[in-house]
């Protein structure tokens, strides 16, 4: 099983910088296809989705790389092990 | 001797039984005025785009009072951090009596704000600041609220314990769509929408209801474990550090976000919000028929929230939440596909009332405005044997020749001085009342919903609880529940919209109405691989380190 987590987290640390190219690429397609009158509101929400989806791919990229190191092998049992 | 020690022993039982019932009522009271003044926002968005938004711009309303609503969720994460750090630094207790006199000044003050016809913008703005103070004070709000039950709550029943913390949220939903539903009934639709109609109480009454709940909560004492940790000099100096700049309890923090709390934020609110709003705009249930269902829905799945903090006590927390978040994903599109056809006017063609069934006279009225355009208005009500009723408005726009005297009858009017403004399609307005037993069928297509609800929600605060130490378990555990729930949960809706917009074309211009459950699909098939895969299902027992 440590394996499966180990190898996985090279899965989440690949999929956190491609979450956020997906963002990035559809932000920019649909801002740009956007009507001009519409334009003002695509913009913002596109804005709103990467200002909250990018420090949670960055935290997801941190998970993936805690899990390919073994960080999740053993979790703690006592409060004793994370302080 | 003996009798009268057990006598000592059963009495002190039956003093800590009911010190936690009156612990687990007070708290859950207020946290349950919390999520009724958040969801009243939520549930009045189409009513407030309308009163705080310029007229003129009917989709950019909704979606600024979407992005407002989703605002309300994004800051969220921000009251978790701020109050989290309150609440291990002072203690639960004041810090969620804080949040509640956050929470209910800023819905009262909701409903004190002028509309955009009176005060321009300034409507919008005031809005969304009282809309970030609800999100703040919500964040903070959660966190404390479980903690400090769970750390009453005896070993071996902290997930019964603090499942009753978790029936809050959805009997805050009830609660907000019940006094809805009941001012709506009795003041009419027109008054109900009004400048300062109806739909502005259900803020007024929050002023009561958490007046209410801060002497309640006046009367609790500061949580048993913070005050040792306290009297020992124990507590954390900076939690803010302690949680997320240490890499030992920052990784429990991420698995929590990330194996746990991202599937279920997701899977509750595509249970009871997404659900409603799918069966009130895109299968057109009528308004308060689509809030009843829910109403019913909710309240015969929430004992089962009881029921699986009660089961993970027994049996871990783990395969709980997971069973629920797999049945989600594998479920999801087959119920809101049934959603369709059960309210598709093309299943009930051949069972027409024509008895029944009636198309009124036009009605015309004169744009204020512009007098030079007016709109024709026609009523069609297709009658069903089931006993469903679907009426349709049709309103034509037509544009007059200038040679029209105002004072003429419609009658009267030849159609060559009438020329119908091509740019402008005919606005139809879809009503549909189902009959009894459809009704029956959406009312369980949500209880199933809402069930997975509870299995995925009713474990989590004892799961959280039990994987932080008590130092900075209020911001450790607020952090990853609001970023799950505020963020991936709530914005659900408007995700799911956006979604559906990007599937319109010219060849469909609805688009795939279906495609906006890709987003909460996908992100609980994530959380469900992790969880499977790095969570473990054994019960921290002691909490009290």
């Amino acid at each position: 099983m440590n394996s499966v987590k180990k190898l996985l987290g090279y899965v989440w640390m690949l999929l956190a910088p491609a979450l956020i190219c997906f963002l990035l690429y559809e932000a920019f397609e649909k801002i740009s296809s956007a009507a001009a009158i519409h334009k003002a509101n695509v913009t913002l929400q596109w804005v709103i989705i990467l200002l909250v989806f990018t420090p949670i791919c960055i935290g997801f990229f941190i998970f993936g790389k805690y899990a390919s190191d073994n960080e999740y092998d053993h979790l703690p049992e006592s409060s004793q092990e994370i302080e | 001797m003996n009798i009268h020690l057990q006598t000592i022993k059963s009495m002190s039982q039956e003093k800590k039984q009911s010190s936690i019932a009156f612990v687990i009522g007070a708290s859950s009271v207020g946290t349950l005025i919390e999520w009724y003044d958040f969801y009243i926002f939520g549930m009045l968005a189409t009513i407030i785009s309308k009163q705080f938004f310029p007229a003129d711009a009917g989709t950019a309303a909704l979606l600024s009072t979407l992005a407002i609503f989703a605002a309300g969720f994004i800051v969220r994460p921000f009251g978790a951090l701020v109050f989290g750090r309150l609440g291990d630094l002072i203690g639960r207790k004041h810090t969620f009596l804080l949040t509640l006199v956050i929470m209910g000044g800023s819905t009262f003050a909701i409903g004190l704000v002028p509309g955009y016809a009176t005060i321009g913008w300034a409507a919008p703005i005031l809005v969304l600041i009282l809309r970030l103070l609800q999100g703040l004070a919500l964040g903070g709000e959660y966190g404390g609220a479980a903690t400090y039950v769970a750390e009453h709550a005896p070993a071996g029943q902290r997930g019964f314990w603090t499942s009753w913390i978790q029936t809050t949220a959805t009997l805050g939903l009830f609660l907000a769509l019940g006094v809805i539903i009941f001012i709506r009934s009795s003041q009419g639709v027109e008054k109900f929408s009004a400048e300062w109609g109806g739909w502005r109480y259900p803020f007024w009454i929050s002023l009561l209801l958490v007046g209410v709940s801060i002497l309640i909560r006046m009367r609790m004492s500061e949580s048993p474990m913070f005050s040792k940790l306290k009297t020992e000099g124990k507590t954390s100096v900076n939690p803010l550090k302690e949680s997320f700049g240490h890499k030992r309890n920052f990784k429990m923090v991420l698995l929590a976000l990330f194996g746990a709390v991202m599937g279920q934020g997701v899977v509750w609110y595509t249970g009871q919000f997404y659900a409603q709003s799918f069966i009130e705009t895109v299968c057109k249930v009528e308004f308060i028929q689509s809030r009843d269902l829910m109403l019913w829905a909710i309240l015969m799945a929430t004992p089962c929230f009881v029921l699986f903090g009660w089961l993970s006590d027994k049996i871990g927390r783990k395969w709980i939440m997971l069973f629920g978040m797999l049945a989600a994903v594998l479920t999801y599109r087959p119920i809101y596909k049934q959603f369709l056809v059960l309210t598709n006017a093309k299943n009930r063609i051949e069972k027409i009332d024509l008895s029944k069934t009636v198309v009124s006279p036009k009605k015309v009225i004169i744009d204020k405005k512009d007098n030079t355009k007016i709109y024709v208005v026609q009523h069609f009500d297709t009658a069903y044997t089931d006993g469903a009723v679907f009426k349709y408005t049709k309103t034509d726009t037509l544009q007059l020749s200038a040679t029209y005297d105002p004072s003429s009858s419609i009658d009267s009017l030849s159609t060559t001085k009438l020329i119908l403004t091509h740019s402008a399609k005919p606005n139809v307005v879809i009503e549909k009342t189902m009959d009894h037993s459809t009704y029956w069928s959406l009312i369980w297509l949500v209880f199933i919903q809402i069930v997975y609800v509870t299995m995925v929600y009713g474990p989590i605060a004892a799961f959280l609880v039990e994987m932080f130490p008590t130092k900075i378990r209020y911001t450790s555990m607020s952090l990853p529940y609001h970023i799950g729930n505020g963020v991936f949960g709530g914005l659900v809706p408007f995700l799911g919209t956006l979604i559906v917009e990007f599937t319109k074309s010219s060849a469909t211009p609805n688009g795939d109405v279906l495609a906006g459950l890709w987003y909460p699909i996908g992100v609980a098939s994530v959380c469900f691989v992790i969880g499977l895969i790095y969570l473990t299902n054994k019960i921290d027992k002691n909490v009290m380190d």
